[in-house]
């Protein structure tokens, strides 16, 4: 069936709240209203308000009791309206849930939901990518679908898992990118990447939004003679790296590309894990094309200039290939 | 057909002499489990890192804890030792945990009282003053969303009040009507700062109007009053009508931690808190009132180090984990 990406986390989180009486949702404006973004709309009337709970805002609270709740048997799901403010929830996350299960062997099976990214005139606040933060911290899982199909199939293996799962959910996707969905009760699991595009001369690495900037930089590169290889990583904790290993051992090049900024992304990590464990199959350095290292800028001009987009990409491929 | 008077004061007496004894037998037992933490197991170096105790403060997780069902859920804070005893966690537990052990409830993960088992429905502490707030907002909710009647008990000290978590998670109980029993020992100390410069009102308990729940204060020391006002609290809670705060007013009568000697703590301050201590105060009672000779105490008392010995010793032999250890855990897969 054809649907958003929104349409598609909204039916995976649908299906699982049919499936299982435990998994509830909790979050800023999610009931009556159906969520700043509309994922949860109809939900409330269909589930009753013990399943889907407007709180106050509070993210470390609405954070913090997700957690108890899972503690004591309950599968959570909450809500972040926009990911920029999961900092006020950083502590219950990075400091309680992450070690739970080290620590003290409890698990916390639950779901942060929260809508990330830029290129929707956000400005700093409302635009940023805060994964790289998550999937620093041991004990956290991290999953960032680019598909309508994964976003349902993610989000669903998300809400089975056993450990806490941030789900950043890419804003500037929720409506643009339609597709072809099965309806059945399909999960796509975490900690596979998928390789979308069969390619030759270079290998591009990347997750979310980037995806679309990926495919049409390899349109481009294709009508030139280069072939690029697509991984989409879909999670980055776990982090399939085998998949990106064995497509650069294919290609001998690679280009990182994320949406996130430079300096500590997850390019920087993919690099070093690239060249401890393949280095003798590159034929060239390691490139990263990612946003620069400035907050995420709300003037169009400037948002342009800091995303990275197809012509960067192409450009870069382009130096790659021919070194 | 109700029994007549004398019987039925007998009868209670006759309670209230043993729930005494309970009372005496956790908050001894808290003291010297601690004693033999702070004063020496870790002047030993056989404990290293953090060790905070709970000295002067026994009453409040006693007068507590024994409120409580199976089924309630806690998060005590690093002063409320006893939970875990009342909860049926054993002394030597504790102290292989105190000393890194495998014996001990994280496996020598964390250290101190910085544990947890959800087996016994305890929440494991959490080391960011207030953490737990929003956690036990989340506990009880569970409790409420399973149609049960129990409560989540949440501990913390005056300090952890002032941070912003407390007041999300109070807010967030109250507005969704969640059974959660507040309990805030005021020990009037956050490490070195007073509470006069935590907090502008006079009592913990003035907090609670802004959030539109009951609060009452009580002799953090009384263990018998403590007890009441759980009771209070507890039926407030189990008949769906929300949060209830309670503020036991006590001292610290340690430094913040065992390598804090508190020398910013006026001597005459503990020199008045000394003469209030909780346990000589339940012992004198208990004496008072004819429920115990000074015999029966006594042999509580050496009980009570018997098996603490015991634990100590059990503890020594637990074995310290393995390195290979170092790397379980982190996933449910790993
Ligand atoms: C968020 C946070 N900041 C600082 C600390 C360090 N710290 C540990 S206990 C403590 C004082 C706590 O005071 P209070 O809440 O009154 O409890 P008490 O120790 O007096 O029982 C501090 C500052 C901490 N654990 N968490």
């Amino acid at each position: 069936m054809l649907m958003t990406y929104l349409e598609a986390v909204r039916r995976g989180i649908w299906e699982e709240m049919e499936r299982d009486p435990n998994v509830f949702l909790l979050g800023e404006d999610i009931g009556v209203y159906g969520g700043a973004f509309k994922v949860t709309a109809g939900m409330l009337d269909h589930f009753g308000e013990a399943r889907v709970i407007d709180t106050p805002i509070s993210e470390s609270a609405i954070v913090g009791a997700a957690i108890g709740a899972s503690l004591m048997g309950l599968r959570p799901v909450a809500e972040i309206q926009f990911a920029d403010f999961i900092t006020c929830a950083y502590d219950q996350i990075v400091n309680f849930a992450a070690k739970c299960r080290y620590r003290w062997g409890a698990a916390v099976p639950m779901v942060i939901r929260a809508p990330s990214g830029g290129g929707i005139h956000g400005g700093p606040f409302h635009s940023q990518n805060p994964e790289a933060w998550f999937a620093h911290t041991p004990g956290l899982k991290v999953v960032t679908p680019a598909t309508a199909h994964d976003a349902k199939g993610l989000i669903k293996s998300a809400i089975r898992d056993n450990d806490p799962v941030l789900f950043f959910e890419h804003k500037a996707l929720y409506r643009r990118i339609k597709e072809d969905v099965p309806e059945d009760d399909f999960t796509v699991p975490l900690g596979k990447a998928a390789v979308v595009r069969e390619g030759r001369n270079l290998s591009i690495i990347t997750y979310g939004a980037m995806l679309y900037v990926a495919r049409e930089a390899a349109e481009t590169l294709a009508r030139e003679g280069i072939s690029a290889e697509i991984v989409d990583l879909r999670t980055l904790v776990p982090l399939d790296d085998q998949t990106v290993l064995e497509s650069v051992k294919k290609t001998s090049k690679v280009l990182l590309l994320h949406e996130d900024t430079l300096t500590g992304g997850m390019g920087a990590e993919l690099a070093a894990r690239i060249s401890e464990k393949v280095f003798e199959y590159l034929d060239g350095p390691i490139v990263r094309v990612t946003a620069p290292d400035t907050p995420v800028p709300y003037s169009p001009p400037l948002e342009e200039a800091f995303l990275p987009n197809a012509a960067k990409v192409a450009e870069r491929a382009r130096w790659l290939t021919h070194y | 057909m109700s029994a007549p008077a004398a019987v039925r004061d007998h009868r209670q007496a006759e309670q209230k002499r043993e729930l005494a004894f309970e009372f005496l037998r956790y908050m001894a037992m808290m003291r010297e489990v601690e004693d033999r933490i702070e004063r020496k197991l870790y002047r030993q170096g056989k404990i290293v890192g953090g060790v905070y105790v709970g000295r002067g403060q026994e009453a409040i997780p006693v007068g507590v804890g024994l409120t409580s069902d199976t089924d309630d859920v806690f998060c005590p804070s690093h002063r409320d030792l006893a939970i875990f005893l009342i909860r049926g966690i054993h002394p030597r537990q504790i102290f292989a945990q105190y000393m890194g052990r495998v014996g001990g409830l994280t496996r020598g993960k964390d250290g101190n009282m910085h544990m947890g088992d959800m087996n016994r429905r305890i929440i494991s502490i959490i080391s960011a003053m207030a953490a737990s707030v929003p956690v036990a907002a989340g506990a009880a909710l569970a409790l409420k969303y399973k149609g049960t009647h129990n409560v989540a008990y949440c501990f913390f000290g005056d300090g952890a009040t002032s941070r912003g978590d407390w007041h999300e998670g109070v807010n967030l109980a109250a507005v969704q009507k969640l059974p959660v029993i507040y309990v805030c020992n005021n020990n009037q100390y956050a490490y070195s700062t007073p509470l006069s410069k935590q907090m502008c009102c006079a009592d913990v308990a003035d907090r609670a109007p802004g959030y539109g729940i009951p609060a009452e204060i009580v002799d953090g020391n009384d263990v018998f009053a403590v007890h009441e006002a759980a009771l209070r609290a507890v039926k407030h809670a189990r008949a769906g009508q929300g949060p209830y705060l309670i503020e036991c007013k006590t001292f610290r009568m340690t430094g913040h931690s065992a390598h804090d000697a508190a020398d910013y703590v006026p001597r005459h301050l503990l020199e008045e808190w000394e003469r209030k201590d909780p346990i000589a105060r339940l012992e004198k009672r208990m004496i008072q009132n004819h429920w115990a000779k000074q015999d029966d105490i006594e042999q509580l008392r050496a009980e009570i180090r018997r098996e603490v010995d015991d634990a100590v010793e059990w503890a020594e032999k637990s074995p310290f984990p393995d390195p290979s250890e170092l790397l379980d855990n982190v996933y449910e897969r790993s």
